[in-house]
C-alpha cells in the first residue's frame, strides 16, 4: 500500500514537483541575498517615532515606510506627482538607493505557487505540495522498513548508486521536504480562504481631531514601538484633515491622529494571524534566512531523488522476467506464489514454471499479495517462493499475505510448499519465508515438502529442492536456474609485490585500477560495487565456471583494489594470478562481507592473521584515520621473506594508525605462532576485551582454531569466551 | 488586453435613485506599466469631503486583501453588501479596463467624486490614485493617476 502510494505519486506528479522545487530553490537564497543588502540598523533601541522624523525630513512626502522581515527599510513617496520608492538607512533616514522589486524574483514567485496561471495553478502547486508531502512521508515509512526498523534509519545503505542516492538523500532532505511540504499546504488553504480569515485592521475611528500637523517625532504612540517590530507605517494623505497615521507592528494594528498624536484604535493580531505568519517565515525563510537556505539545501534533493527513483522503478520492471503459458488460476493444477522484493525471486518462479509446464502441467504464478485459495479450484499443490526483507518483513509482492492466511477457516486443499530465498550474510536469514511455513503449520495446512531455503540465489540449492519436489509429484524435475551472474568488470594490474620465494610459500600482493564506469551503469547499479577492505573480490579463472573469492586488503576509498594471493600447489585461479603482469587484466566483481570489518565507534580491535590472512587486517589498518586503538598479531614464516606489507605496517605504526605490531616467525629460531604471541600478552588482551574490544581474524583454519583456543584459555579467567563474543559480534572470523 | 464591459445594475438609491432619469457612463482605467502582479482596484464615490457614498466596482478577487486598498476599506470594511456583483479579476500592468453603469442625472455636477484606491504585491497601496469630480466638463477628458493608473476617463 504505502509503496503503491509512493509510486502512484512519484509517477503522476514528479513533473510538478520538479518545478516547485527547483523554482523553490532558486527563491530558498533570496532571504539571505535581502539581508546582505539591506543595511544593518546600528542602533538596537531606535523606535518608529525617530525614523518616521528622519525620514519625513528627507522626505517631506512620504506616504508610507515599510520594514521587511529582513530588516530592509524601504520609503514610498509622490515628488511632484511622481510615485518614487526608497531603501533608507535607518540611522539618518537618507535614501540609499531606488527600491526596485526584481523582475526575475516575481517571475520565480509566480511560478513556483501558480505555475505562471492564476488560480488553477496554485491548485496544481497545492497538489504538488501533496505529492512531496506524501513521498517524503511513505519515503520515509518505507526507508525505516527497508534498513529493518526506526532504530536503523541511519544504518549504511546498499545496492545500486541509484538505490543508495534515494536513500542517502533522502534520509538527508526529508525533514526538510515535509515542512516545505506542509507550510505550503497551509499555504494554499489561506490562499483559497479554506482557513479562517482574520483582520487585524481595527474599525476606522468615528471621529478625528480634524487638526493637521503633530509632528510624528512627538508622538508617544510611535516611540513606544522599536523598530525591529515595525511592519509599515502609513502618513495620511496630504491636506486630507479626515486621514490619519496607519501603524503595523508585529502585535497588530492601529491608527493614530495626525493632529494630536493620540492612539485613536488599535487592535491585536489574532492567534490565526500569528500562525499564518509562523508559516509563512517556515516556508519563504523570510526573516530567517539561514533557515531559508538550509531549506534550499534540502531541496537541492529533489532532482536527484527523481532521477533516481525513475531508474529504480525502471530496473526493477524490466527485471520481472515474461512468463508466456502462465494458465489462469482456476484451471491450474500447480499454484507458485512468489513473494519477491527486487525481482530475482521471479527469475527462479520462472525456471520452475518453465520446467512444470515441460512435465505437463497447468500452472499459474501470482505474487503471494494476490494469494485467493478460492480460485485454485483444480490445484494439487501450492509452491511459495518468498524471499524476505530487511529484518524479516513482508517483500513487496507478499503484502498482505500472512494476513489473508491467518483468516482462513480452513487451509486450502492443495498442499503446500515453501522455498526461502535469502543471504547468510543477514541475520535475519529468509525470516520471512519461516513465518509463512510456520503460519502454514499453524493453519494444519497440508505440506508437499518441508521447508526449504535457498542461499545466495544458489542454483544447487534450487536444483536439489527441484529433485525432491519431482520425486512427490512422481516425474523427474530438473531445474537448471541460471541466475543472473554477478556483473564482472576488467580489473588491470598495476602493481605486484613479490614474497616468500625462500619459505616455499610464494605470495604476491597484487594491486589493480579501480574500474571506472558511467554516471548511468552507476545509477543502474551496473558500476564496479563500492567496497571497503574485508568484502570479498570474485575472480573466475579461465577454463572455470565457478569464482574464487579473495578477501579485499583495501577500500574503493583508497583508489585501487588490492588482493594477496598465496600460490596453491594446484590451483588454477591462484596459479593464473599470480603469473599476472602489470597490465594485465582480469574479470571481476565484488561480493559485500559487511561482518567482516571493525564495528563502529573508538573501542580497540585486535586483529589477528596469518600469511595472505594480512590482507583485510592491512586494509583496516589503512583506513584507520581516526586512529582508534588496533593493535595487530601476524603470523608468518621468515621476516625476512614473508613479511607482507612489512614497510607499511612499520610505517602505520609510527603515524599511530596501529598502536602495537607483534609479528610471529615460525621458520625462525623463535618458532613461535600467533597464539604463542596472544598467550604471552594474555593478560592485556583480556583487559582490552573487557572494555570492549572487538577481534577480528583472517587466515588458515588451523591458524583459527589456534587462536580460538589461546583465547578461550585467556578469557576464561575472566568469564569470558570466544563463543560468547561470537554471538555479541565481537568475535569475527574469516577463515579458508 | 483585457477589457471588461458591465453593465451594472444596482439597486443603491445614489447611483439609481428610483425612476429619475439616468444615464449610463462608461469607466476606462488604462494601467500604467510597471513590475509585479495585476494590480487590485477599487472605484467608488465620495461626496465632495470625500465621505463615501458607494461603490462602483472592485477589481481583485481574494476580499483577504481588499485590505490594501487602504481609504475605502477604512470606509466599508469590504462588507459584502457593497461588493456583490461588482467584483471582477485584478488588471495587470498596461491593461485597460472597462466598466459601464447607469448612474443618476442629479448626481452630475452635485459635488460628487468619483475615486480610486489601488494596491500591487509588494509594491504599494495607494489610496486616491485617482480623484476626480463627477462634472460635465470632466466628461471624455483624460485624467492621470498617481501611481498605478496611468490614464482615467468616463463619458
Amino acid at each position: 500500500m504505502l509503496r503503491k502510494l509512493h509510486k502512484y505519486f512519484a509517477l503522476t506528479m514528479t513533473v510538478v514537483i520538479l518545478v516547485l522545487s527547483l523554482s523553490g530553490l532558486a527563491l530558498s537564497v533570496i532571504p539571505a541575498w535581502d539581508k546582505i543588502q539591506s543595511p544593518p540598523q546600528l542602533e538596537t533601541e531606535l523606535n518608529v517615532a525617530v525614523l518616521a522624523a528622519r525620514i519625513s525630513s528627507e522626505y517631506p512626502e512620504v506616504e508610507q515606510i515599510k520594514r521587511a522581515p529582513s530588516g530592509r527599510i524601504t520609503a514610498y513617496y509622490f515628488s511632484s506627482d511622481n510615485a518614487g520608492a526608497v531603501v533608507i538607512d535607518p540611522a539618518t533616514g537618507k535614501g540609499l538607493r531606488d527600491y526596485e522589486t526584481f523582475s526575475v524574483v516575481q517571475w520565480l514567485t509566480h511560478l513556483h505557487r501558480a505555475f505562471l496561471i492564476g488560480d488553477s495553478g496554485r491548485l496544481v502547486a497545492a497538489a504538488g505540495a501533496l505529492a512531496m508531502f506524501t513521498l517524503s512521508v511513505s519515503g520515509v515509512f518505507l526507508l525505516a522498513r527497508r534498513l529493518g526498523g526506526w532504530r536503523r534509519l541511519f544504518a549504511r545503505s546498499r545496492g545500486s548508486l541509484a538505490g543508495r542516492l534515494h536513500v542517502d538523500i533522502g534520509r538527508f532532505s526529508a525533514l526538510g521536504l515535509i515542512m516545505a511540504s506542509v507550510t505550503a499546504l497551509f499555504m494554499s488553504l489561506n490562499t483559497f480562504e479554506i482557513l479562517p480569515q482574520e483582520r487585524s485592521t481595527p474599525a476606522f475611528p468615528a471621529n478625528v481631531s480634524g487638526e493637521l500637523g503633530f509632528d510624528p517625532a512627538d508622538m508617544p504612540a510611535l516611540a513606544a514601538i522599536p523598530v525591529s517590530e515595525l511592519r509599515s507605517l502609513g502618513f495620511p494623505y496630504a491636506n486630507d484633515p479626515t486621514d490619519v497615521f496607519t501603524i503595523r507592528t508585529d502585535r497588530g494594528e492601529g491608527y493614530i491622529d495626525q493632529g494630536n498624536g493620540d492612539l485613536l484604535a488599535w487592535k491585536d493580531a489574532g492567534p490565526w494571524q500569528k500562525l499564518f505568519e509562523t508559516i509563512y517565515m517556515l516556508h519563504t525563510g523570510q526573516g530567517a534566512w539561514a533557515l531559508g537556505l538550509l531549506m534550499g539545501l534540502m531541496v537541492l534533493g529533489v532532482p536527484i531523488m527523481a532521477v533516481s527513483g525513475l531508474v529504480i522503478w525502471w530496473i526493477a520492471r524490466r527485471s520481472r522476467p515474461k512468463m508466456p503459458k502462465n494458465a489462469a488460476a482456476a484451471k491450474a493444477d500447480t499454484v507458485i506464489l512468489v513473494g519477491s522484493e527486487g525481482g530475482s525471486t521471479w527469475g527462479f518462479a520462472a525456471t520452475l514454471q518453465k520446467a512444470l509446464v515441460a512435465k505437463g502441467h497447468a500452472v499459474h504464478a501470482a505474487p503471494m499479495s494476490r494469494f485467493n485459495p478460492k480460485q485454485y479450484s483444480h490445484a494439487k499443490q501450492i509452491l511459495v517462493l518468498a524471499a524476505t526483507y530487511g529484518d524479516g518483513t513482508a517483500p513487496a509482492s507478499a503484502k498482505g499475505f500472512i494476513e489473508k492466511l491467518a483468516a482462513l477457516e480452513t487451509p486450502p486443499s492443495a498442499k503446500v510448499s515453501v522455498l526461502g530465498f535469502g543471504d547468510r550474510q543477514f541475520p535475519a536469514y529468509c525470516a520471512f519465508a519461516n513465518l509463512v511455513a510456520a503460519e502454514a503449520a499453524k493453519k494444519g495446512w497440508q505440506e508437499l515438502l518441508p521447508f526449504e531455503t535457498v542461499d545466495s540465489q544458489s542454483p544447487q540449492d534450487f536444483a536439489r529442492w527441484g529433485i525432491n519436489l519431482g520425486k512427490v509429484l512422481g516425474h523427474d524435475l530438473e531445474l537448471a536456474h541460471e541466475p543472473a551472474r554477478p556483473r564482472t568488470h576488467q580489473l588491470t594490474l598495476i602493481s605486484r609485490r613479490e614474497y616468500g620465494i625462500e619459505v616455499q610459500a610464494p605470495t604476491v600482493i597484487l594491486r589493480f585500477a579501480l574500474p571506472r564506469a558511467g554516471i548511468l551503469a552507476r545509477l543502474q547499479g551496473k558500476g564496479f560495487k563500492r567496497f571497503s577492505a574485508g568484502d570479498l573480490l570474485g575472480v573466475v579463472p579461465q577454463g572455470a565456471s565457478v569464482a574464487r573469492l579473495y578477501s579485499l586488503a583495501s577500500g574503493t576509498r583508497d583508489g585501487f583494489v588490492e588482493i594477496c594471493v598465496r600460490k596453491h600447489a594446484h590451483g588454477l585461479c591462484s596459479g593464473q594470478l599470480l603469473g599476472l603482469k602489470v597490465g594485465d587484466s582480469i574479470e571481476g566483481f565484488i561480493r559485500s562481507n559487511p561482518e567482516f570489518s571493525p564495528a563502529r565507534g573508538k573501542k580497540p580491535v585486535i586483529l589477528i592473521g596469518a600469511g595472505t590472512g594480512i590482507g583485510p587486517l592491512a586494509g583496516f589498518a589503512r583506513a584507520n584515520a581516526r586512529k582508534r586503538p588496533m593493535h595487530l598479531y601476524f603470523g608468518i614464516r621468515h621476516a625476512e621473506s614473508d613479511l607482507l606489507y612489512g614497510a607499511e605496517l612499520e610505517g602505520w605504526q609510527q603515524e599511530g594508525n596501529l598502536d602495537s605490531v607483534n609479528i610471529a616467525c615460525s621458520r625462525t629460531d623463535q618458532r613461535t605462532y600467533v597464539q604463542d604471541m596472544i598467550r604471552r600478552d594474555g593478560a592485556a588482551i583480556a583487559t582490552l576485551i573487557e572494555e570492549g574490544a572487538q577481534v577480528l581474524v583472517c587466515g588458515g583454519r588451523e591458524m583459527a582454531a589456534g587462536v580460538a583456543h589461546a583465547l578461550n584459555d585467556i578469557l576464561m579467567p575472566h568469564g569470558l569466551s570466544p563463543i560468547h563474543l561470537k554471538a555479541e559480534g565481537r568475535y569475527v572470523e574469516d577463515v579458508y | 488586453m483585457k477589457s471588461l464591459l458591465t453593465t451594472l445594475a444596482l439597486t443603491s438609491a445614489i447611483i439609481l435613485p428610483g425612476t429619475v432619469i439616468a444615464k449610463t457612463i462608461t469607466l476606462t482605467t488604462e494601467m500604467a506599466n510597471y513590475r509585479g502582479p495585476g494590480a487590485y482596484l477599487v472605484i467608488y464615490i465620495t461626496d465632495s469631503k470625500g465621505v463615501y457614498q458607494d461603490t462602483v466596482w472592485v477589481s481583485g478577487g481574494k476580499s483577504k486583501y481588499y485590505g490594501h486598498l487602504v481609504s475605502w476599506y477604512r470606509a466599508t470594511g469590504a462588507a459584502a453588501a457593497e461588493i456583490n456583483g461588482i467584483t471582477g479579476a485584478s488588471v495587470g500592468s498596461g491593461r485597460t479596463m472597462t466598466v459601464s453603469f447607469d448612474l443618476s442625472d442629479a448626481l452630475f455636477d452635485a459635488g460628487y467624486q468619483l475615486r480610486i484606491d489601488t494596491s500591487v504585491e509588494d509594491g504599494r497601496d495607494v489610496a486616491h490614485d485617482v480623484v476626480v469630480p463627477l462634472t460635465s466638463d470632466k466628461l471624455g477628458k483624460d485624467i492621470s493617476g498617481r501611481r498605478y493608473i496611468k490614464r482615467f476617463t468616463f463619458r
